[in-house]
């Protein structure tokens, strides 16, 4: 699977919808071709371009610049231990060395079966709970060497499925904005009067 | 200052008062007023952007000192600018101290070493001294972007000048930033090269050595250059250029900013297409026909040849039967001298600059719209080729218009081209039907109210080769019927073809033009052709007719630069000197009239035009007495009306060029009558266009370019692809009445359903063989084979 399957392309077109501008659209298509694929697939970038167009070369300047956006397969879990100032001063450096050795690989680098990507990661706001990690992005406080072996184990025995979901899912529940709740898809140059929400809620002033 | 001028702001610039146009960034009006503030990123013909912030400089609103980008902000009363305090030096330094840390510094091997922005301004602002002592930044080093442009990571710094040019200005955003920070860099998609038809200009603009341009690599230095502003004369749109030359070779053309005209930017063909120039194949001598074949001779035997043809034809069958086609591409001076031959010392009527592919000629005696004219009109109406494939320069000033200045292009075509995409409306229309679509339009109260709005201008031209310039008349006459205020601007296609219809290289009464003359010669009544550049067998749509002319012509003479299809079957051929290699002025399609840079010297003995067509004069008893090219454009001025006022000069004196006044002596535009065919059993129409890369002399014989030209496939609606029973990549035979060919399908979009379309004059084309020249429209039908 590259281009994005024909459920993800009416979803797609569903959110360009959302905006008046189909480009505007971009970064949540790339969120959607994450989600289908767990890596963005440079097929897909040049699907995106066809859908809201923009040429692919575009589509790559905007996936690059977010570290979010990976461009090459990632394991099931993406662990982020994070080691800036707090973290590292409470242990961060130890909590990577354990991460290497239970997981057999470098930051980075991804294990041989697929489950894990390894990655150094700077602040994640937490700095009270340090030290801290992400797994795909959900956040694990005050974890010890002992408990990251705990929970490496854990995922790998699929006991935390249900809390946490494989790397790129976007989202469980797919939003679906009714149509009377739109604010209405209106390019800013084609905006004549108030704007469309005062209009919505009956507030337009004289 | 109190200044009473509502246009005009107050400002402080370094202690004196300046008056700034309002509107204005701080970067232009300290530049206007004497102060040059450095900078990379910025360039007046673009957004700008503030990446690099080597153009910081103090700015006092009110609040105090300020750093502030000067390309960023526009002009305030009162403000205080300061350009060179203590501070902004040393934000100077720092700026390209940072720049400089990760730059190579590899200058000594680097094609832009001495004359570049960054080399400059780093002796000018810069700091001296590094204080990085740390590894520098590796890249591979150049990667080819184009097969023509080659990118060098480690020297780029980031300006976005060139992503700024390919998204803003050409439209082909194909080269981006990718990643962040550090690792930032320019890239293309993978398999998406930056293919553009104006990638070198991202080569000029380019602030430092990042982006070279493969035909210039290690070429030259800058100052070994020596240099001419001329004009470039691949089409007719007359963009200014520079030409550079080393050791007598032309090196390099560079675009030079024409405000009226090209703003600075140059098509690639244009800008490379100087190789051809130099090629191994130029002719260097001129050469007659013996019973061994063309064989090299001396000038004063090949004119005395001439001469001698010329007199056996006229005692053959008058000088009604003899015919010079061609032309077009040359000066306005070659023209004309031509013209003169021509018409009053041979005697005949039958000289014509078209090629079948243009409009009758009296369409330049319509009020004449400048470039600036169609730019600035409310309403663009187009009907006419894909500007972007043949008059490049005019598609990016019209595409300007309409994404940045709010223009309204109303698009009449029978396929869809590169300015669709920003047309207001456009309207498709199957060849011959062009009046039809024009009335439904005119009709439309929304087309007529956005016609009422302001002034109108429209590009007209020849959209498709595959049908007389009739239906397009009439739809042109149907429009200035309805807005007779519209201006018109010729969308004629080679370099000096204005110029050379208009100083007379046209039929008198009772003459013919080109396809008159093909005709005549195809039935023998032509005792001696000659082709002025002209290669009709390449050139003319029609195929067949151009063989049999060739073939039926009794004696058949070329001035040519290279031995064409045609001029190989002459029995004798001119060697006629190129551009770069002859002065003199020529027109574009306003009638604006520049100078022709002469750099190097001539290829071999070749001659410009009008001194052969000087010197066969002299033969033939008349002495035109031009003793230089300085003549000949006196000449002009004084017996072509509209070109009273273009002297040399006035030429020299005005960098933008002169405009030649609208010929009066063209006639009126004749509404010319339209018969079409019964479809039969043919069901497409057929379309055909040019692309700007083909299979013509001046492409083939530059290397850079020579690859760039596709090949001949037929592009069929999917929808219509099903309806024939073919598919894809299928090989079929494609008939007209006239002919059938094997060509392959491709599936294309953009096609209108009904009409196919093939592009002309590509490498192994055989499209001419069905085009009757005469039928106001070609059917052609797809058959299995």
């Amino acid at each position: 699977m590259a281009r994005l399957n024909d459920s993800n392309v009416r979803l797609a077109h569903e959110i360009i919808g959302r905006y008046p501008r189909a480009r505007s659209a971009t970064i949540p298509l790339l969120h959607l071709a994450q989600e289908q694929d767990g890596y963005v697939t440079n097929e897909a970038i040049r699907h995106i371009g066809e859908l809201v167009g923009a040429t692919s070369a575009e589509v790559l300047g905007t996936c690059t610049f977010y570290e979010m956006f990976k461009m090459e397969p990632v394991g099931k879990y993406l662990i982020n231990i994070c080691g800036t100032m707090s973290c590292a001063l409470m242990g961060a450096d130890e909590l990577m060395h354990r991460a290497e050795h239970k997981l057999g690989i470098k930051p980075g680098a991804t294990t041989p079966d697929g489950m894990f990507t390894l990655e150094h990661a700077e602040c994640q706001a937490a700095c009270t709970e340090a030290p801290c990690l992400q797994v795909n992005y959900r956040y694990r406080y005050r974890i010890t060497p002992n408990e990251l072996d705990a929970l490496i184990d854990d995922l790998r025995a699929g006991k935390l499925d249900g809390e946490i979901p494989p790397h790129g899912t976007v989202a469980r529940v797919r939003q679906h904005i009714p149509a009377d709740r739109l604010v209405g898809a209106v390019a800013p140059e084609d905006v004549t009067g108030p704007p469309v929400w005062l209009a919505d809620n009956h507030e337009v002033q004289s | 200052m109190t200044s009473t001028d509502p246009n005009l702001v107050s400002v402080t610039l370094n202690g004196r008062t300046i008056a700034a146009t309002k509107g204005e960034l701080i970067i232009t009006a300290a530049e206007r007023h004497g102060e040059y503030i450095p900078r990379f990123c910025y360039h007046e013909r673009m957004d700008p952007v503030g990446m690099c912030r080597m153009c910081l400089v103090e700015v006092d609103t009110g609040r105090g000192p300020q750093l502030t980008p000067s390309c960023m902000v526009t002009v305030a009363p009162d403000m205080k600018i300061d350009t060179a305090s203590p501070m902004v030096k040393q934000v100077q330094e720092g700026v390209l101290e940072l720049l400089l840390a990760n730059h190579p510094l590899d200058c000594p091997v680097c094609d832009k070493g001495g004359e570049c922005p960054l080399q400059d301004q780093a002796f000018s602002h810069g700091p001296g001294e590094s204080r990085f002592v740390e590894e520098k930044r590796h890249y591979e080093k150049p990667i080819a972007i184009s097969d023509l442009v080659y990118l060098d990571r480690e020297r780029c710094i980031l300006c976005d000048r060139c992503t700024r040019f390919a998204d803003e200005v050409a439209g082909d955003a194909l080269i981006e930033f990718s990643s962040r920070g550090g690792n930032t860099q320019i890239t293309t998609f993978p398999d998406e090269p930056f293919a553009s038809y104006f990638s070198g200009n991202t080569v000029q603009i380019c602030p430092v050595g990042a982006l070279t341009a493969k035909p210039y690599r290690f070429k030259a230095r800058p100052w070994d250059l020596e240099q001419n502003e001329s004009t470039c004369t691949t089409c007719s749109v007359g963009c200014r250029t520079i030409v550079q030359s080393s050791r007598d070779q032309v090196l390099r053309y560079q675009g030079v900013d024409s405000a009226p005209v090209n703003w600075g930017w140059l098509c690639d063909k244009g800008r490379f297409g100087f190789e051809s120039v130099n090629s191994d194949e130029r002719l260097t001598t001129p050469m007659v026909r013996t019973s061994g074949g063309l064989v090299p001779t001396s000038w004063s035997a090949a004119l005395g040849a001439v001469a001698d043809l010329v007199r056996e034809s006229i005692a053959a069958g008058g000088a009604d039967s003899i015919a010079v086609v061609g032309g077009a591409r040359g000066s306005n001076e070659d023209a004309f001298a031509w013209a003169q031959l021509a018409h009053d010392v041979i005697g005949t009527p039958n000289v014509y600059a078209q090629m079948g592919d243009g409009l009758p000629a009296a369409v330049l005696g319509l009020d004449r719209a400048t470039i600036d004219d169609v730019a600035s009109a409310t309403t663009i109406v187009l009907l006419g080729p894909d500007l972007k494939e043949e008059l490049p320069v005019l598609y990016l000033r019209i595409r300007d218009a309409a994404v940045k200045r709010g223009r309204h292009i109303i698009e009449f075509t029978p396929k869809p081209g590169g300015l669709t995409k920003h047309a207001w409306k456009t309207i498709g229309y199957e060849p011959g039907t062009q009046l039809a679509a024009v009335e439904a339009a005119l009709a439309d109260p929304a087309v007529a109210m956005q016609l009422a709005k302001g002034p109108v201008a429209i590009v007209a031209g020849r959209a498709n080769l595959a049908e007389t310039s009739t239906a397009t008349v009439l739809a042109l006459q149907a429009i200035l019927a309805a807005v007779p205020s519209a201006k018109v601007l010729p969308a004629l296609r080679r370099g000096n073809v204005v110029g050379a219809l208009q100083v007379g290289v046209r039929p008198r009464p009772g003459g013919l033009d080109t396809t008159g003359v093909l005709q005549a010669a195809a039935a023998g009544r032509i005792e001696c052709l000659v082709l002025l550049g002209a290669d009709p067998l390449a050139d003319f749509p029609d195929a067949d007719l151009a063989r049999r002319a060739i073939a039926g012509a009794r004696r058949v003479i070329a001035v040519d630069t290279f031995l064409s299809a045609s001029s190989l079957q002459a029995d004798v051929v001119l060697a006629a000197s190129a551009v770069g290699e002859k002065g003199g002025t020529t027109t574009n399609l306003e009638g604006r009239v520049t100078s022709l840079g002469r750099r190097v010297t001539a290829t071999g003995t070749s001659r410009p035009d009008w001194m052969i067509a000087s010197g066969i004069a002299g033969l033939l008893g008349t002495e035109f007495g031009y003793r230089s090219i300085a003549d000949v454009t006196a000449s002009i001025a004084a017996r072509v009306e509209s070109y009273a006022n273009v002297t040399a000069t006035a030429v020299a004196s005005a960098p933008d060029g002169v405009l030649a006044a609208v010929p009066a002596d063209l006639g009126p535009l004749v509404p010319p009558v339209l018969s079409l065919p019964d479809r039969n059993s043919y069901d497409f129409r057929l379309v055909v266009s040019r692309r700007l890369y083909d299979d013509a002399v001046s492409t083939r014989t530059s290397p850079s370019l020579a690859h760039l030209a596709g090949c001949m496939t037929v592009h069929v609606n999917p929808l219509d692809i099903e309806r024939a029973g073919a598919h894809d990549g299928a090989e079929v035979r494609l008939s007209s009445a006239r002919a059938g060919i094997i060509v392959t399908v491709e599936s294309d979009a953009t096609v209108l359903r009904g009409t196919v379309w093939v592009p002309f004059n590509q490498p192994g084309s055989t499209i001419g063989e069905l085009i009757d020249c005469t039928a106001a429209v070609t059917d052609v039908r797809i058959e299995n084979i």
